[in-house]
């Protein structure tokens, strides 16, 4: 079993649920942006929720099958066809040897997970299938897929057709996007002016958001609070000593642009970081589309550790489905 | 100066050893995440030291954040007590200073430089008041440096020069980052030295390049069959000055599988290396060539 890529679409790979382990060497977690769409979309189709499908960005992919298969697109809403007839997202369907899976255009979310009975069944690499472009790591040949390309499917197990994810247990974000921030980090390097204004502006999207992180815009530029540089920090008032940057952490180079880091997190550098965005929201985040108004929410440790039961609670209730 | 201690998000725990570089906060983050590694904490994922600071990734769901931040905090106390010594590898590295290809880059990427006029290495020659590019390469492949931090992307060393404080070499990063460098550039930004594991955008100032490759995914690389990233915090780098034939060559034995890195296993001594440090360094020079 294959699936031919008749066209890879703009940035589509092969992810699973990442390679924790080695971050201390500079090689990220990885895996799907928005886990959730990806557990969801293999459960449908009888997978273990992190085998490994596909992640594509904006625009989708078109792929032939050579056998039978059952597959689930979850995520992003972008309508779905097999042969030119439209399939619902979240929901099982069948598509048959040589019939064609294609997309339209994207109406919103920024991220569909294309999941197959069975998983994209290419080799483990540092004990995960997820693709890491800038390291050609893992995935298909170490890099997003192309024309020409043919995937390898695992065996399938059991899976119902028209099986679908209820409305109420799907995630996306809101309109503005609110993320959720624990401040921490080197926050003591802000005025409380800035520190401040960063949560009352209403920021967007930049267009260079991708896998490794998401820049943001339009907020007033960030203060600092004087200091004598410290040796190896570099002079910018926004430098640091090189550190660790977690996942989900806002760097604000030079105050005026902040980014948030993701699966496909650089490891560490020489810029101050404001806070970080809570496990529970990371999500969401793979489902912004450039533009998108963004309005980032102080909270505290407490609040994090609810909304992270919460968002467990809801991947429980869709395993409960199956 | 006693530690930070700050949290990441709900999955990590940050901590900061120093706001300033030096040896001593990188043996401080060293001595701690051993510690840390060690005392096999519960519900911790990921220990990630950096050069002067670190980092825990925990899992919440196992091990609350209170309660990570007083294990680990219990720790600062037994790693304060712990001997500045380490049992690691000296490595020497060949580096084609003042190469074509990162020539060829720099003067792409010139509109981005403080001093679009001249080289990388003309320009950290100057503001680090060597009289020549000689001289400046003479000094940056003439002492040790540190791994003291390997990470940004795949495998990619932080390098610390094992210089007094004032002789160190300081250059800015680029004004603007480059879009591109090559793989396996040389470069250097604020006091760090570094080796770009892959191509890729860069803020470094790019000083050359060497033939031997420091990551390989494939793990065809003869030294790199065991594992696909060569370098580990602690490791010890020299560098070598090669020229055009000798780098040809290395690459040509690298393709062939017949490219050995000198390696030697060394102790190294804070106290000792900060008593003496050019006496320390010579000794560090007999053992990578078996003096």
């Amino acid at each position: 079993m294959a699936i031919k890529v008749l066209h890879q679409g703009l940035a589509t790979s092969v992810q699973d649920l990442g390679r924790p382990g080695y971050f201390h060497l500079g090689i990220p977690l990885g895996g799907a942006m928005d886990r959730l769409a990806l557990k969801a979309a293999n459960l449908l189709v009888g997978n273990d929720e992190g085998a490994a499908g596909l992640e594509a960005v904006f625009i989708g992919p078109k792929l032939e099958f050579t056998e039978d298969a059952m597959v689930a697109v979850t995520g992003a809403d972008m309508p779905i066809k097999v042969d030119g007839e439209e399939k619902p997202g979240w929901t099982a369907f069948k598509v048959k040897a040589g019939q064609v899976l294609t997309f339209d255009f994207l109406k919103t979310g920024a991220r569909i997970y294309i999941a197959v009975s069975g998983g994209i069944d290419v080799p483990l690499a540092l004990g995960s299938r997820s693709t890491y472009a800038i390291g050609a790591l893992g995935g298909f040949k170490g890099r997003p897929i192309a024309i020409g390309d043919e995937l390898p499917v695992g065996t399938a197990g059991k899976a119902v057709e028209g099986k679908f994810i209820p409305e109420n247990l799907r995630r996306r974000p809101g309109m503005p996007a609110e993320l959720r921030v624990l401040p921490g980090l080197y926050w003591h390097r802000l005025t409380d002016e800035a520190g401040r204004n960063f949560f009352e502006d209403t920021w967007k999207v930049a267009p260079e958001a991708d896998r490794m992180g998401y820049r943001f815009r339009g907020g007033r530029k960030l203060d600092f609070v004087d200091r004598v540089p410290p040796f190896g920090a570099g002079s910018d008032p926004s430098n640091i000593v090189d550190a660790c940057y977690p996942y989900g952490s806002i760097q604000v180079p030079g105050g005026t642009e902040p980014i948030i880091l993701h699966r496909d997190a650089v490891s560490g550098g020489g810029y101050f970081m404001l806070g970080t965005v809570i496990s529970a929201d990371m999500d969401l985040i793979g489902q912004l589309q450039p533009h998108t108004p963004t309005r980032f929410v102080k909270v505290d440790m407490e609040t994090a550790l609810t909304a992270r039961k919460d968002r467990a609670v809801l991947v429980d209730q869709i395993r409960a489905l199956f | 100066m006693p530690m930070r201690y700050t949290f990441g998000g709900d999955e990590h725990l940050f901590v900061e050893c120093s706001e300033e570089m030096s040896l001593e906060a990188f043996f401080n983050s060293l001595s701690m995440t051993t510690g840390i590694r060690e005392s096999k904490i519960k519900g911790v994922t990921e220990i990630c030291p950096a050069n002067a600071s670190f980092q825990i990734k925990f899992d919440p769901d196992v091990i609350h954040p209170d309660d990570i931040l007083k294990e680990v905090q219990a720790i600062e106390v037994a790693a304060a007590k712990s001997e500045p010594v380490i049992t690691t590898r000296i490595v020497e590295i060949p580096v084609f200073y003042n190469d074509p290809w990162t020539h060829e880059t720099l003067m792409r990427f010139r509109e981005r430089h403080q001093e679009p006029t001249g080289t990388d290495l003309e320009y950290a020659a100057r503001i680090n008041d060597y009289g020549s590019v000689d001289d400046f390469v003479a000094a940056h492949s003439g002492s040790p440096w540190f791994v003291s931090m390997v990470g940004f992307v795949s495998g990619l060393p932080f390098m610390y020069q094992m210089v007094e404080r004032q002789r160190q070499i300081q250059v800015p990063k680029y004004l603007r980052p480059r879009t591109d460098t090559p793989r396996l550039t040389v470069g250097h930004g604020g006091c760090f030295g570094c080796i770009y594991s892959v191509r890729g955008a860069g803020g470094y100032q790019m000083f050359g390049i060497t033939p031997m490759p420091i990551y390989d995914p494939t793990q065809t690389t003869s030294y790199l069959k065991d594992f696909m990233v060569f370098f580990r915090p602690g490791d010890i780098v020299k560098f070598k000055p090669i020229d055009r034939e000798a780098y040809d060559q290395a690459v040509e034995d690298v393709d062939k599988g017949r490219f050995a890195p000198p390696i030697r296993e060394v102790k190294f001594d804070l106290r000792e290396f900060q008593k003496d440090i050019d006496g320390y360094n010579a000794k560090l020079e007999g053992v990578l060539h078996g003096h």
